[in-house]
C-alpha cells in the first residue's frame, strides 16, 4: 500500500495503525534475513507507537499527514534513546540524547519508525559494503548490491519493509541506491531540509531526503520534513514545500536539457541499457509536451576530481571528533593521546581511514592550494556552467548511475572504480541544487534503471513534475 | 598522514592506502589543466553570512544524558587516562 493511502485509511479508522504496522514487521521477519536492510528493527516501539496513533484517532483527535505509516530510518540520522551507530564500531551501542529535527518531524506527522538502515560506513560509499553489519543485498537481486550510501532504506523500500524511508545524500547516497533498487529517490535543496542530527559527513555537501515507491509519497515525505530550522545554520530560511498539489500539471511547454557531459555521449562507461533507458525518456518527455534539447555543463565532468578532494577534506575534520572520550566504545592505552589513536584505528573501517587521510593530505601545509584550494574554484565554475544552461533551461535531466547494480565485491578493491558510480550525482551535490532518481525501467540484466532529474536551487516543485510524468510512462508500477 | 589523522597502520596497510589514496589523487589530477586563477572559491552553495540565534537563554541536555554515552566518566565529568607524562 502507498503512504498516502495508508494514512487515509488509518486517519479514517477503515484500518488501525497496529495492523499497518504488523503486516510490515511481518514481511520483514520473511526477507530481512536475506536483505539485511536494517542494523535493528525497533518492532516493539513501533506497535507501541502504533497504538498510541490508534488510541489518539478512537478519541476523535486529528493526526498529520503519515499518519501510521511506517518509515525506516538511515543509521546516520539521531533518534532518541535508540542506538544511532552509523555503521561503525566507533558508535557502537551510542544512544543519542535527542532526535534529528527530521525525525521530529515525521513523529509530528504521525509516521511510525520501524527500524534504522545500514549504510556504508559514515556514508561514505556506494554499495552499502562498507558497513560494520555486513552488506545490504539488492532485493531485486541478492547477488547485487543495493548502491549506497543508503543502500539500506532503499532496499528496505524496494523489499516492501516500509513504503517509506530516509536517507541522506552528500555525493549521490540517496538517488544512486535509489536507481540500482528501482525506487524513487529525492536530494532537496542544500538547506532545504535540515541537517539538525544528521551526523555530519561532508557539511556543505550533505543533505537528508526521501526514500519511495511513488512519486507522490516522495512528495508527501519531502513536503512533512522540510522547512526552516534555527538550530540548522544553513537551514534556508522558507516554509516547508508544497508539491503534492502541482503534481499532476505535467511538463508542457518546459524546457528540459540533456546534459550531453554526463548522458553517455561524453562520459565513459554508461552502460548501453542506460543510454537507451535515457533515450526512452527522453521520448516521453517530448511526447508530454515538454521541448527537450541536448544541454551542455562543460566543468560537471570536473565534478568527482572536486568532489574527491572536498568531501574528505571536510569528512577528516568532521570525523576528528571520534577520539573515544565524549561517545560510543574507548580503546584504552596509556596516555589520552595514545587511546585516541588506538580507539580510531580500532573503530573505523578501511574506507572512513583512506578519506580521512585523502582530506587531512588535501589540507595539509604545502597542498591546501593545489588540493583544496583548487577543488573550491572549480565548485564555483560548476555553479557557474549550471547557472547557464538553467538560463536556456527549466530542468535538466542524466543518467543517475551509469550501470545498473553490480555484483557483491565487484568494485571493493578499487576504490576509484567505486568512486565513479556517483559521476552523475555529484555536480548537484556541489552546485546545491535539487535532483531526484526516478524507477524507469530495466536493462536487459533485469536490474532498474533510475532517471535523473535534475533542477536549479528551490525548483522542486517542477522537478517533482517531470517525476511523475516519467513515472506514469515508466512501466515499473508497484509490484 | 596517518600520524596526523591519530591513525595507527601496520607496513601493509601504509602500502595498500597509499597505492590506492595514489589513483585518487592521479584522477584529481585532471583539474591541473584548468585555469580558473579569476574565479572566486566556493566553500559552500549558497552565500551565507554569519547566522546568529536571537540572544535568549535555551534549555540544554541535561548533563547526565549527555555522559550517559560516554566509555569513562567521573563526577560529572568524562574521565581520560593521564594527558602528561608517565601513567
Amino acid at each position: 500500500m502507498e503512504a498516502t493511502e495508508i494514512a487515509e485509511k488509518v486517519s479514517s479508522g477503515e484500518i488501525s495503525a497496529r495492523t499497518v504496522v504488523e503486516q510490515h514487521i511481518e514481511i520483514i521477519n520473511e526477507i530481512e534475513s536475506d536483505v539485511n536492510a536494517f542494523n535493528l528493527v525497533t518492532a516493539e516501539k513501533a506497535l507501541i507507537d502504533a497504538d498510541e496513533i490508534d488510541s489518539k484517532i478512537a478519541s476523535g483527535e486529528t493526526l498529520g499527514p503519515l499518519a501510521g505509516v511506517p518509515i525506516s530510518i538511515k543509521d546516520n540520522l539521531c533518534t532518541r534513546g535508540i542506538e544511532t551507530t552509523c555503521s561503525s564500531k566507533i558508535l557502537e551501542g551510542w544512544k543519542p540524547p535527542y532526535d534529528a529535527t527530521v525525525i521530529e518531524k515525521l513523529k509530528e506527522a504521525g509516521a511510525v519508525i520501524i527500524g534504522k538502515t545500514n549504510l556504508d560506513e559514515f556514508a561514505m560509499g556506494s554499495s552499502t559494503e562498507n558497513s560494520a553489519f555486513g552488506p545490504t543485498r539488492n532485493p531485486h537481486n541478492l547477488e547485487c548490491v543495493p548502491g549506497g550510501s543508503s543502500g539500506g532504506s532503499a532496499a528496505a523500500v524496494a523489499a516492501g519493509f516500509s513504503p517509506l524511508a530516509l536517507g541522506s545524500d552528500t555525493g549521490g547516497s540517496i538517488r544512486q541506491p535509489a536507481a540500482l533498487c528501482g525506487v524513487v529517490g529525492v536530494k532537496p535543496t542544500y538547506g532545504r531540509v535540515s541537517r539538525y542530527g544528521l551526523v555530519a559527513f561532508a557539511s556543505s555537501l550533505d543533505q537528508v531526503g526521501p526514500f519511495a515507491n511513488t512519486v507522490s509519497d516522495a512528495a508527501l515525505t519531502l513536503e512533512v520534513i522540510s522547512g526552516h530550522d534555527p538550530r540548522d545554520s544553513t537551514s534556508i530560511p522558507e516554509k516547508p514545500l508544497d508539491i503534492s498539489g502541482f503534481l499532476d500539471q505535467g511538463v508542457e511547454g518546459m524546457r528540459i536539457g540533456v546534459i550531453e557531459e554526463l548522458s553517455g555521449k561524453g562520459l565513459g562507461g554508461i552502460s548501453q541499457d542506460v543510454i537507451s533507458r535515457v533515450e526512452d525518456a527522453i521520448k516521453v518527455l517530448s511526447n508530454a509536451g515538454a521541448d527537450v534539447e541536448p544541454a551542455s555543463v562543460p566543468a560537471s565532468i570536473y565534478g568527482l576530481s572536486a568532489y574527491y578532494v572536498i568531501a574528505p577534506a571536510e569528512a577528516s575534520s568532521n570525523l576528528a571528533r571520534y577520539d573515544g572520550i565524549r561517545f560510543g566504545p574507548r580503546t584504552e592505552a596509556a596516555t589520552t593521546a595514545e587511546t585516541m589513536t588506538a580507539t580510531r584505528t580500532k573503530g573505523f573501517g578501511d574506507e572512513v581511514k583512506r578519506r580521512i587521510m585523502l582530506g587531512t593530505y588535501a589540507l595539509s601545509a604545502g597542498y591546501y592550494d593545489a588540493y583544496y584550494g583548487k577543488s573550491q574554484r572549480v565548485r564555483t565554475l560548476i555553479m557557474n556552467d549550471f547557472a547557464k544552461a538553467y538560463e536556456k533551461f527549466d530542468l535538466l535531466i542524466s543518467p543517475t548511475a551509469p550501470t545498473t547494480a553490480f555484483p557483491l565485491g565487484d568494485k571493493t578493491a578499487d576504490p576509484m572504480q567505486m568512486y565513479l558510480q556517483d559521476v552523475c550525482t555529484i555536480p548537484s551535490n556541489l552546485a546545491g541544487h535539487p535532483a531526484m532518481s526516478v524507477p524507469f525501467g530495466f536493462g536487459a540484466d533485469g536490474m532498474p534503471v533510475g532517471i535523473q532529474i535534475l533542477a536549479p536551487a528551490m525548483a522542486e516543485r517542477e522537478m517533482f513534475q517531470a517525476a511523475k510524468i516519467l513515472e506514469s510512462e515508466s512501466g515499473n508500477g508497484i509490484e | 598522514m596517518a600520524r596526523l589523522a591519530q591513525l595507527a597502520l601496520s607496513e601493509d596497510e601504509l602500502d595498500a592506502f597509499t597505492s590506492q589514496l595514489a589513483a585518487v589523487l592521479d584522477h584529481a589530477a585532471d583539474l591541473e589543466a584548468l585555469n580558473v586563477d579569476d574565479i572566486e572559491p566556493s566553500t559552500h552553495p549558497f552565500p551565507l553570512k554569519n547566522v546568529l540565534r536571537v540572544d535568549e537563554p535555551d534549555e540544554g541536555f541535561e548533563i547526565e544524558e549527555v555522559l550517559e554515552g560516554a566509555p569513562e566518566v567521573e563526577e560529572h565529568q568524562f574521565r581520560v587516562p593521564p594527558i602528561l607524562g608517565d601513567s
